[in-house]
């Protein structure tokens, strides 16, 4: 169910910023890039908060249950991440004629938040399974959560001002209707197959421990 | 096909390079586990033998 509404809305977000939405007057035909890398780069940060409240959930409640669905969160968030990342650079490699900038911190946030999670996996599997291992898991899903704010408002507080910056009080900046549409079509795409992902992904995960379980029980 | 345009289809098939890469590995993980299951169920079936 969620990954046909994910791939519906996909392909409907795509023809939109594709066929309806007009050129954007100073960005022209490239601002179009906007429309999967502002989704998938929010998809990231839902699934880190959706990471960090499972961590909550399992520092709160001690049921190992949660450990899983923290971890595939996670995985499901660096996906995304990576996601972000690909499509920032082609975007800024249109507009500033370079793949990556260091001078714009809003950037170099997003990979510290990225790198962040990306030793999430070391830091998992080099301890092993058991409570203390999905403790420590969740300690560091916590953490990495407090970046997300900072990476957000970097955009809006960052001096260089190259980074653009799109949901604003402005009424210069201001989104039209067709963009807004578009990017929320767009959004509810990329969240939907978010969510498609980390139930199949879930499921695998789950199916490989009752299977872990099931060998031992029958050898 | 102007530049611009190339760089905004690249970063749309990006994304979808990326959604197919990980529909491939998944398919790996399901074999897998199919084949685990059958292993399994192998082990069981020669279990209730053995008691039997």
């Amino acid at each position: 169910m969620l990954a046909a509404a994910a791939a519906g809305l996909l392909l409907l977000g795509i023809s939109l910023a594709f066929y309806w939405v007009p050129n954007a007057p100073v960005e022209g035909f490239r601002q179009r890039i906007f429309y999967i890398h502002v989704p998938v780069a929010l998809t990231a940060y839902a699934c880190f908060f959706w990471a960090a409240w499972k961590a909550l959930r399992l520092l709160w409640t001690r049921d190992q249950r949660y450990d899983l669905e923290s971890y595939t969160a996670v995985h499901m968030g660096v996906i995304f991440g990576v996601l972000t990342l690909v499509t920032g650079s082609i975007w800024a490699r249109t507009s500033w004629g370079v793949w990556w900038t260091w001078s714009e911190r809003q950037l170099v946030l997003f990979l510290v938040l990225f790198l962040f999670y990306s030793a999430y996996f070391m830091l998992r599997y080099s301890v092993d399974p058991g409570p203390r291992r999905a403790s420590m898991s969740a300690v560091y899903a916590l953490f990495g959560v407090v970046l997300i704010p900072v990476s957000f408002l970097a955009i809006r507080l960052a001096e260089g001002l190259i980074h653009p910056v799109v949901f604003t009080h402005d009424v210069g900046d201001k989104l039209s209707t067709s963009q807004l549409v578009t990017f929320g079509v767009c959004f509810a795409g990329t969240l939907a197959l978010a969510g498609a992902l980390y139930v199949n992904e879930l499921t695998g995960k789950r199916l490989d421990e009752r299977l872990s379980e099931l060998r031992e029980a029958l050898s | 096909m102007t530049s611009a345009e190339r760089y905004v289809t690249a970063a749309y098939l990006v994304v979808l390079a990326v959604v197919l890469a990980y529909v491939v590995i998944y398919a790996f993980k399901l074999s897998r586990l199919e084949r685990e299951v059958g292993e399994l169920a192998e082990l069981a079936r020669r279990k209730k033998e053995e008691v039997a």
